[in-house]
């Protein structure tokens, strides 16, 4: 196999020297990493708020901020992490991965690659100088429902163009990949037979696209409502606070699954590789995801099952939102069914995709609950609903997304990263999660209000020890920025294949660290 | 269609089957069971899909597990080859969905239970959610009260109170009034209001419903304990959010009679002192007590400001009477000022805004009842 692999290519030349590479490149390998780097920056900078909330939360009483900061704090928080960790990670995985999976030698449209990602720090700079302005930054919570966000003051503006930003270059991004899927694949690599990643990223492309112009038009109605005298959400002047959030809703909803489809893809390029067996249903698997994204446009009102709809509208958007229970598990089912009689082992990559099967699988179940309208009734805005997307999110998506850096830092950088830390990280990181999330779903039951300051005392204990898992939780992932760095400097040597079972042309066509042009020729698959 | 009667029995006989001894104290991790039909309805689904969802993590966390121990290389374990079975795979479809009709057929007769709010009523209580507190409207009784957190858990929940919260009983869940209703009788609730997004929550009454600016929402309820019953706002609604409590008194017919008589007689004596000229000191006095429960919280303990501006020294404050009151009714749109028209009489409006001219170093003229009357 070795005379396939490209070490170097003649009229290849390499990266520009200096700062202004990262400025002017149009590389999806450099691209990818910036958009990686960034979405560190971001987890980190949303990590320090949560650790704010948890704080204030630790004890009941009010200790540290006042009520309108800690507001501010959950929203800026859900905002940062949503759009700044974890959509421009997958984009990031995307823009490294994509082309090297399909035999691409870059993505289709390098130069709107370049801006997707170079309006992204321009929008967060934007949004956090709202921390310092008069009326302090957004409070009204992600989700921006009217009249409530209509009060935020001097932010009001900064905030919507914040979403305009972010939506502008999500939508490139998605125009990206799905013009470099359906243009750029290498001779033989039907649609049938892209890696699940890639199938993945492709409809997740096609659910950007759909939802993030709908979010941009809701927000801007909100803009003019504020400054033109429109009322579209002002029951005064005619209009309907209730419609923002069926908009709102019907963007968020395939939100949540743009947050957790390219998981998928992730989970099932490394359950294979380290069961050493073939992927299990490959083509349910496709399926599946396809109908996740269909019905994920018809569920949206299971956010708002609170606001008095009709029962037939209830009885509908219950019966749908218990429909994705079910392509749901065909995939975890078809991850168990590939370890099944395989030949396992433990790496790092592989315990964390193990891990998120897991605790997204409990995220899955608590979601089945939360989609049963009448006990909705109870579990809604309470931190039952905390519990249950943390653990889609943080233990699904962020672990996902951990999983996918161990997996392919060797590839990228040419070096393994340390498997012992990787392990601590992993072990810890675990254990934290669920000593954070876990108990949330006692105190959502027990009756506890999301995105409240204060509390009464039968919340303390388990705040407690929320708390506790959240700061560690939060320290452990220090230990993920010194591996990484770590791991970029140097370490023992990758092969080509870097694991023993894994498959797809990145690993079996190019070198650790790929050349800096990958695939000039297209590859031939079989 | 199988009867709700039916449902339940399935529903409790699988459950008992499933309860064991073991999970005794398990109950204060768990959902409440509540006072209404409607809260035992829920809870009994609750159990049902928890039980469901623990049982399909058994069997496959259980899969997962016994590869994790046996399929390992370290075992020596040689990979198999397959890689899908159509049968399964259809198998593994259709399962979950058979199951999900078992959830699906009680989940909607409880719900068409919940939503009958058309059957008689014995009364009618409207409630609307303000910034930051709720009002509650006897329709049928022309009784009308705000519902405010207690003051002392008002000033204790301030940052550095210096007051140790968890000396405090029911700590941010109790009011200075709460809602009292008869046991036993069917009490339709109207939820609306007035400014932003709430929602009126008590776990116990086994629901929870939007109170909606220009929405006039339905729910219903019959409570069959006495007691109190506490709950929360659960739609956030700006920075006192987790400050605007929900009380339910659930009392005997009886007591509620003697409350309904009580209430009365205080409204027609409040009425009575609006007709009058009030002393600057009982002005100030009312005033203070007034201002604390509702203006507090953003204009500071002292007038210095904070979320909203500062009364000390304010030119309205200080300036033309009419144009303070008109300020107070109206409120000031666009911001968490909200109008006051609704939600303080005509004693408190002219205590409160006396109080705001003469107290925190201003020096300006007091109004009258009668004067805030004049201005609606
Ligand atoms: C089996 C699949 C799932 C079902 C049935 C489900 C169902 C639900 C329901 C009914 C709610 C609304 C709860 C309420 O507010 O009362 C909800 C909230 C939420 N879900 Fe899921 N969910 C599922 C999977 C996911 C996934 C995969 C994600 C993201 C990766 C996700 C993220 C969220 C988020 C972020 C919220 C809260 C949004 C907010 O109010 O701020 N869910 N889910
Ligand atoms: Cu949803
Ligand atoms: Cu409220």
């Amino acid at each position: 196999m070795s005379e396939h692999v490209a070490t170097h290519d003649d009229h290849d030349h390499g990266p520009e020297k200096g700062l202004m590479r990262w400025v002017r490149t149009t590389n999806h390998k450099d691209i990818g990493t910036l958009y990686l780097l960034f979405s560190l920056l971001m987890f980190l900078i949303g990590g320090a708020m949560a650790m704010v909330i948890r704080l204030e939360l630790f004890q009941p009483g009010m200790q540290f901020v006042d009520p309108q900061f800690f507001n501010s704090m959950t929203t800026m928080h859900a905002l940062i992490m949503v759009f700044g960790a974890v959509m421009p990670a997958f984009v990031g995985l995307a823009n490294w991965l994509v082309p090297m999976m399909i035999g691409a030698p870059d993505m289709a449209l390098p130069r709107m690659n370049n801006w997707s990602f170079w309006i992204l720090p321009f929008g967060f700079a934007m949004l956090l100088s709202t921390l310092f302005m008069e009326g302090g930054a957004p409070a009204a919570g992600w989700t921006m429902y009217p009249p409530l966000v209509l009060q935020t003051q001097d932010a009001f503006p900064f905030l919507i163009f914040t979403v305009h930003i972010l939506g502008l270059s999500s939508i490139m991004g998605a125009i990206n990949i799905v013009a470099t899927i359906l243009n750029m694949r290498a001779p033989g690599m039907s649609l049938m037979k892209m890696p699940l990643f890639v199938w993945t990223w492709f409809i997740t492309a096609y659910l950007l696209i759909a939802v993030m112009p709908v979010f941009a038009g809701a927000v801007t109605m909100l803009l003019t409502d504020q400054y033109f005298g429109t009322s579209f959400f002002d029951a005064a002047g005619g209009g309907d606070p209730v419609l923002f959030q069926h908009v709102f809703w019907f963007f968020g909803h395939p939100e949540v699954y743009i947050m957790i489809l390219p998981a998928f893809g992730i989970v099932s390029a490394i359950v294979p590789t380290f069961a050493r067996k073939p992927l299990f249903g490959y083509s349910s698997m496709v399926y599946a995801t396809a109908s996740i994204a269909f019905l994920s446009f018809i569920v949206w009102a299971h956010h708002m099952f609170t606001v008095g709809m009709p029962v037939a509208g209830e009885l509908f958007f219950m019966y749908a939102t218990m429909l994705i229970a079910v392509p749901t598990g065909v995939k975890v089912f078809n991850w168990v069914s590939t370890m099944w009689r395989g030949s396992m082992t433990f790496e790092t990559p592989m315990l964390f995709a193990l891990g998120f099967i897991i605790l997204f699988t409990i995220g899955g179940f608590s979601g089945l609950m939360l989609a049963i309208t009448p006990v909705d009734f109870q579990y809604h805005d309470t931190y039952f609903v905390v519990a249950h997307f943390h653990y889609v999110l943080v233990s699904g998506a962020i672990f996902s997304i951990m999983a996918a850096a161990y997996y392919w830092l060797p590839k990228w950088t040419g070096n393994m990263y340390d498997e012992r830390l990787g392990k601590i990280h992993f072990w810890l990181s675990t254990i934290f999660v669920n000593v954070l999330f876990f108990p949330q779903h006692f105190l959502g039951l027990a009756g506890m209000p999301r995105r409240i300051p204060d509390y009464s005392l039968q919340f303390a204990d388990w705040n407690m020890v929320s708390s506790i898992g959240g700061f560690a939780f939060g320290l452990t992932q220090l230990l993920f920025c010194y591996i990484v760095y770590k791991t970029i400097k140097g370490g023992q040597k990758a092969t080509d294949r870097v694991w023993e079972g894994a498959t797809g042309l990145e690993f079996e066509k190019l070198s650790s660290p790929p050349p800096y042009h990958s695939f000039t020729e297209a590859p031939q698959v079989k | 269609m199988i009867t709700r009667a039916t449902n339940r029995l399935l529903v409790s006989a699988a459950l008992a089957i499933l309860a064991s001894p073991a999970m005794a104290g398990f109950d204060e991790l768990n959902l409440t069971q509540g006072v209404t039909p409607i809260s035992r309805e829920v809870y009994d689904l609750h159990m049902w899909i928890l039980w469901v969802c623990i049982i399909i993590g058994i069997i496959v966390f259980g899969a997962m597990a016994w590869s994790i121990i046996y399929h390992r290389k370290s075992k020596g374990a040689v990979p198999a080859t397959f890689h899908e079975s159509t049968k399964l795979e259809i198998l593994w479809t259709a399962v979950p969905f058979l199951i999900l009709i078992t959830i699906a057929v009680p989940a909607t007769s409880t719900l068409l239970y919940m939503s009958d709010t058309s059957t008689d009523a014995d009364m009618t209580i409207k409630v609307t959610g303000h910034q930051w507190k709720w009002q509650y409207e006897y329709m049928d009784e022309g009784i009308d009260f705000i519902s405010n957190l207690h003051p002392d858990h008002n000033n204790a929940r301030m940052k550095g109170s210096g007051t140790d919260v968890t000396t405090i009983d029911h700590y941010l869940l109790d009011v200075d009034e709460p809602l009292v209703v008869p046991v036993d009788k069917k009490i339709r609730l109207l939820l609306t209001a007035s400014d932003v997004i709430h929602a009126w929550w008590v776990p116990e009454l086994g629901q929870k419903q939007d109170a909606i600016p220009g929405y006039i929402n339905e729910m219903w309820t019959k409570i069959e304990k006495e007691g109190t019953y506490r709950g929360n706002c659960a739609e956030l609604c700006g920075k006192d959010h987790g400050f605007m409590p929900v009380v339910v008194k659930a009392v005997s017919e009886a007591d509620y009679q003697k409350w309904l008589g009580e209430k009365k007689q205080a409204a027609e004596a409040a009425a009575a002192g609006a007709d009058r000229e009030w002393t600057l000191d009982e002005l100030m006095a009312k005033g203070q007590q007034v201002y604390n429960t509702n203006c507090m919280a953003c204009h500071g303990m002292n007038g210095e400001g904070g979320v909203g501006k500062a009364i000390a020294g304010s030119p309205i404050a200080n300036g033309d009477a009419g144009a303070h009151i008109d300020l107070l009714l109206k409120g000031v749109a666009g911001t968490a000022m909200a109008g006051y028209a609704a939600i303080l009489n005509d004693v408190d409006l002219a205590a409160v805004i006396s109080y705001q001219r003469k107290g925190f170093g201003n020096d300006a003229d007091i109004v009258q009842p009668a004067d805030i009357k004049a201005a609606r």
